[in-house]
């Protein structure tokens, strides 16, 4: 039998050719119409240039033309994926301006359909990323569960993604017969469905291998770009609107702020970002369990809206924590009914400024998840 | 630290450079610089220990007529104050300069201002449009825009 032949391949020595490709914009796993121009250096990626304006839809431009309850379908728009979230920072900040004080149970509903978009959002958060890295299961789970969260939505507001439900000052309706019981049934399903998914998805040794260390976001990186939510928080800083700039009725709650730990790799790996919306759905759940409990029955929720919306001369910027992070407006408000000027600071648009920093020096392969583990929207990157 | 401390220690420092503290906003009140100062007042912002404004929240660009403004959201993860700082140039010569190297966060809202709005950033890095298409012509966001009949053959307007 003749000797095995030994292959000794200087790597140093291969000569290999930097390579411009392009990601997108069509392409399933840039989550929406991204283009990403990459340059690599064999399988390492060394630039990742984003170019972003597909999906552009000048919000920003159809807002002044409009009046202020008329753009609240827009804002919909933005981030689809959690539309009741986008609409609160932008009631709230008209109700700021005009100086409206709004009924109790207002709030509590307003929170519970918060807090359940939110769950709804981390669950296709973490189900695309864990398809992303090739779990296909976790995905079905997360759908099938979503599913009924989106059930409750739409008997509230009669449309599945896009609710137009919060109005200035009020609500569009009040809750629906069984409510309570719908909301608490959804509750035990994810907590059951994130227990699987706990040993299925977190847990599993591939998916570590996959995404520990991989997409290393330091923490002072991290607020230099402004970063938001799970991907802030996934480095380690524990910032969450909800506690440090109290809105709302949240300061009646307890419930924590899910931080990145580096349990298995970096301080704010992909796998950090990813556990911060895992347990973050856990937290969201306490919530709901606390203001179903606590949501008084009685009250009107469309008694403090204005007849007329016609705010003073002056502007206001007001941000609430979405669940991909900070989303902030800023009215400009010149005496009219329509304003002067409506700007949507958008988070995965600013999310999203961070990837050419973090991707470098790591294959192609894990720009995807990197891509991935910051969840972005690109309704909401465009505008 | 209150808005209007800040604004007496901004302008007990930079003098002539701070404008003027509007405090008379139903909801914000902000503090008006001028362009050529603003690159030095940033950069003190963000670095004194009692400022410590190391979150831009928000940059955004304003059609205000004659001028064009730019509104700078600041925010102190560690003292957990926010300041609202406004600068207004000449249209005819839209020049403000970038803070892209104090807040990097900046580099994208400022190409967005550029392109919607037309302002001017100098010292950026890149600024190139970032919305609109490379070659598109105007800034859309500007009152007296004019939407462009055709864009490479294809009908804008609808």
């Amino acid at each position: 039998m003749s000797e095995k032949k030994r292959l000794d391949l200087e790597y140093s020595q291969l000569e290999s050719d930097r390579m411009r490709i392009n990601v997108g914009p069509q392409h399933p796993s840039t989550h929406g119409v991204l283009r990403l121009e990459v340059e690599i250096e064999g399988e390492i990626v060394t630039e990742v240039v984003p170019h972003l304006g597909y999906l552009h839809r000048s919000f920003e431009k159809h807002c002044e033309k409009m009046t202020y309850p008329q753009i609240i379908p827009y804002i919909d728009r933005i981030d689809y994926i959690a539309a009741m979230n986008n609409e609160w920072p932008y009631v709230m900040a008209m109700e700021k301006l005009m100086g409206i004080q709004i009924p109790e149970k207002v709030e509590f509903i307003r929170v519970i359909m918060a807090e359940l978009n939110r769950i709804a959002n981390h669950q296709i958060a973490v189900a695309t990323f864990g398809l992303d890295a090739g779990a296909f299961t976790p995905f079905l789970f997360f759908f099938r569960d979503r599913e009924y969260i989106i059930w409750i939505l739409e008997k509230m507001s009669g449309a599945r993604l896009l609710y137009n439900y919060f109005r200035i000052g009020g609500l569009a309706g009040d809750v629906y017969p069984g409510f309570k019981e719908d909301c608490l049934n959804i509750v035990k399903q994810v907590r059951k469905t994130n227990a699987e998914v706990m040993d299925l998805l977190i847990y599993n040794r591939i998916f570590i291998q996959r995404t520990a260390n991989v997409g290393i976001l330091p923490a002072d990186v991290a607020i230099n770009y402004a970063c938001s939510g799970p991907v802030l928080r996934g480095s380690g800083v524990k910032y969450d609107l909800r506690k440090d700039e109290t809105y709302s009725i949240y300061n009646r709650f307890d419930f924590d702020i899910p931080v990145g730990t580096g349990e298995v790799g970096t301080l704010g790996d992909c796998w950090d970002r990813n556990m911060v919306r895992v347990n973050e759905m856990e937290q969201s759940c306490r919530i709901i369990e606390q203001a179903i409990a606590q949501m008084p029955d009685e009250g009107d929720v469309q008694s403090a809206i204005p007849k007329r919306i016609k705010p003073p001369v002056g502007e206001v910027y007001m941000r609430a924590e979405n669940p991909k992070g900070d989303l902030g407006f800023y009215i400009v408000s010149n005496g009219t009914d329509k304003p002067e000027r409506v700007k949507a600071r958008g988070t995965s648009f600013v999310n999203l400024s961070v990837i050419p920093e973090i991707s470098k020096g790591y294959m192609f392969a894990d720009l995807i998840l990197i891509l991935g583990s910051i969840d972005i929207v690109l309704g909401e990157v465009d505008r | 630290m209150l808005a209007n401390e800040i604004f007496e220690q901004l302008k007990a420092e930079f003098g002539e450079a701070v404008i003027e503290y509007n405090d008379k906003q139903p909801a914000d009140s902000y503090v008006v610089v001028s362009a050529n100062g603003l690159f030095e007042i940033c950069h003190r912002l963000r670095d004194k220990d009692d400022f410590l404004f190391d979150y831009l929240m928000s940059l955004s660009g304003m059609d205000l007529g004659e001028n064009v403004g730019v509104v700078y959201h600041l925010y102190s993860m560690k003292h957990k104050h926010k300041l609202v700082l406004k600068v207004a140039v000449p249209k005819s010569d839209p020049k403000v300069p970038t803070v892209e190297t104090i807040w990097r966060t900046a580099d994208w809202h400022e190409r967005e201002a550029f392109d919607l709005i037309g302002v001017h950033f100098e010292g950026h890095h890149n600024l190139i449009r970032i919305l609109c298409p490379y070659d598109w012509e105007g800034h859309p966001l500007c009152k007296d825009y004019e939407t462009p009949e055709f864009y490479h053959g294809m009908k804008v307007s609808y």
